[in-house]
């Protein structure tokens, strides 16, 4: 059984950040990953100061640097692509380290990696200091429509049911005896995958069937009841909004 | 209100694919009734409760007739939502009962469609958690618990919405036998009506004092469930078979 599923990314551990409510950690990110954005890309100092106040976050959200290390992973395929831009953009060349490079490029390279990574450490927080739960509590707070809250929170609890699932068929398969080649292989999960689409269909009618037994009438009852305190709402934004005043200075003075 | 608390007339039942399940069932239960519906698969157990609480049949819109009473009054399409109060369904797998992120929240569906709110609510599922003993868990997600804990966590998210009737689908199926032991513990403590779908035969003497005997789509056997399970004829007929070595009268059961 994969126990840690449901819990997503979270680290469960007690810190200010993980106390703050989810709706303002959301707007938080929103607003520091706008402004992020909107810096040039070559005000250094400006990035400089962006990566300082997100490690910051993370030693106040305690979280283990190796494990936001390891999740930067997802970054990946960026990653990859910025490092082809300095080879394939066109423009004036420079000399590094005996390779010529596209100046364009590099500066292109480095406006994807920097953006890239800082917006990628801000969702690690976010995700890694709340809870599926809490997550979505915050996203109804924001009045994202109800019906896909309910998508959201079916998915969040069924995750590990159909991972499970798909954990069993592919034991039943393998104690079959079955190989295959890589083709073969594809083949036998594109059917795995064909069976678990129709299983977990009939679970979504039993659970519906469920639902209307306990008087579902169309609307999922609220997960939340409180709203944010002003205070808290400072608190959570308060990096954001220094990273929007860094953002506009960089904007600046840059003309 | 007078009455049995449930009495069904005259049920008959095709799915829209054709296939008839039930042909014709008649049977009522008193008030504080402890009924078992024995059966051999197939033989439409399960369809039956599902119209106990106007999921399948005509009221829900689909084929059928015949009647059905709950607690005295008719089943009508405006009574839905209190009909599905009193009569409690508890599902068989509990992964399929048990759909909100933390069992705080699942238990809290019920009464919250009822229209309960704030303190009255944490306090109906505080409730409900503790009949079935796992008030200790309510902030736990449902996939972190055993199997055990989760098939009486589904058990609590019925009980809070107060019902007459408990309908149960196979109780004890996949369940290791302490976790058995303390749901049948649980379900003989509570003080309702209950009607529970079972092949564990053991399980149905110890429980049920009565019980109903269906194949076929039709109601074979209505008696005490000691008669029934000691009539080796009637059993055989139906495809029903005891436990190695289980002689159901030389064990107690319910009976007063």
């Amino acid at each position: 059984m994969s126990g840690s599923a449901g819990d997503g990314l979270l680290v469960p551990v007690d810190s200010r950040v993980h106390r703050l409510p989810a709706q303002v950690k959301i707007v938080a990110l929103f607003v520091f990953v706008l402004a992020v954005v909107a810096t040039p890309s070559t005000a250094f100092w400006a990035f400089a100061l962006y990566a300082g106040m997100l490690a910051g976050c993370v030693v106040l959200a305690r979280l283990p640097a190796l494990v936001v290390l390891k999740r930067l992973a997802v970054e990946t395929p960026f990653v990859v692509f910025a490092l082809l831009l300095p080879f394939v953009a066109t423009g004036p060349r420079v000399e590094v380290l005996g390779l010529s490079l596209s100046e364009s490029g590099v500066l292109g390279s480095w406006n994807v990696l920097a953006k890239g990574t800082l917006g990628v450490v801000a969702a690690i927080v976010l995700s890694a200091s709340t809870a599926p739960r809490e997550l979505l509590a915050g996203l109804e707070r924001l009045k994202l429509p109800s019906t896909l809250i309910a998508i959201l929170s079916f998915m969040v609890r069924y995750l590990s049911v159909v991972s499970d699932d798909l954990h069993r068929m592919r034991i039943a398969r393998e104690s079959r005896g079955y190989q295959g080649g890589r083709a073969g292989h594809l083949k036998a999960v594109a059917g795995g995958v064909g069976a678990l689409f129709v299983r977990s269909f009939e679970r979504g009618e039993r659970v519906h069937l469920a639902m209307q037994s306990r008087g579902y009438n169309g609307r999922m009852p609220l997960l939340s009841e409180t709203g944010a305190a002003q205070a808290q709402w400072l608190e959570g934004l308060a990096l954001s909004l220094t990273a929007v005043v860094i953002a506009v200075t960089a904007r600046v003075a840059g003309l | 209100m007078s009455g049995p608390s449930i009495h069904v007339e005259r049920l008959v039942f095709a799915y829209p694919d054709g296939r008839q399940a039930l042909f014709g069932v008649d049977f009522s239960i008193e008030r504080g009734e402890r009924v078992a519906l024995l059966g051999p698969n197939g033989a439409g157990k399960t369809t039956l409760v599902l119209h106990l609480n106007g999921i399948l049949g005509s009221v829900a819109g689909g084929t059928g007739s015949g009647r059905i009473q709950v607690g005295g009054s008719d089943l009508h399409r405006e009574h839905l939502p209190e009909v599905r109060r009193k009569v409690g369904l508890v599902f068989q797998d509990p992964d399929d009962q048990l759909f909100m992120p933390t069992v705080r929240d699942d238990v809290a569906f019920g009464p919250a469609n009822l229209g309960l709110r704030g303190p009255e609510l944490d306090e109906r599922v505080h409730e409900a958690l503790v009949q079935v003993g796992m008030q200790d868990h309510a902030d736990v997600a449902p996939h972190h618990l055993s199997y055990g804990q989760r098939r009486r966590v589904a058990v609590a998210t019925v009980l809070a919405m107060r019902p007459e009737v408990l309908v149960l689908d196979e109780p004890s199926s996949n369940l290791d036998p302490a976790s058995r032991r303390e749901l049948a513990d649980i379900l003989s403590g509570l003080d309702v009506t209950l009607l529970m779908i079972t092949h564990d035969l053991p399980y149905a003497l110890q429980l049920c004092e009565r019980s109903l005997l269906m194949d076929a789509g039709r109601i074979v056997a209505d008696g005490a469930t000691r008669d029934l399970l000691g009539d080796a004829d009637l059993m055989a007929a139906h495809r029903l078979e005891l436990p190695y070595g289980f002689d159901p009268l030389s064990v107690p059961g319910p009976e007063k």
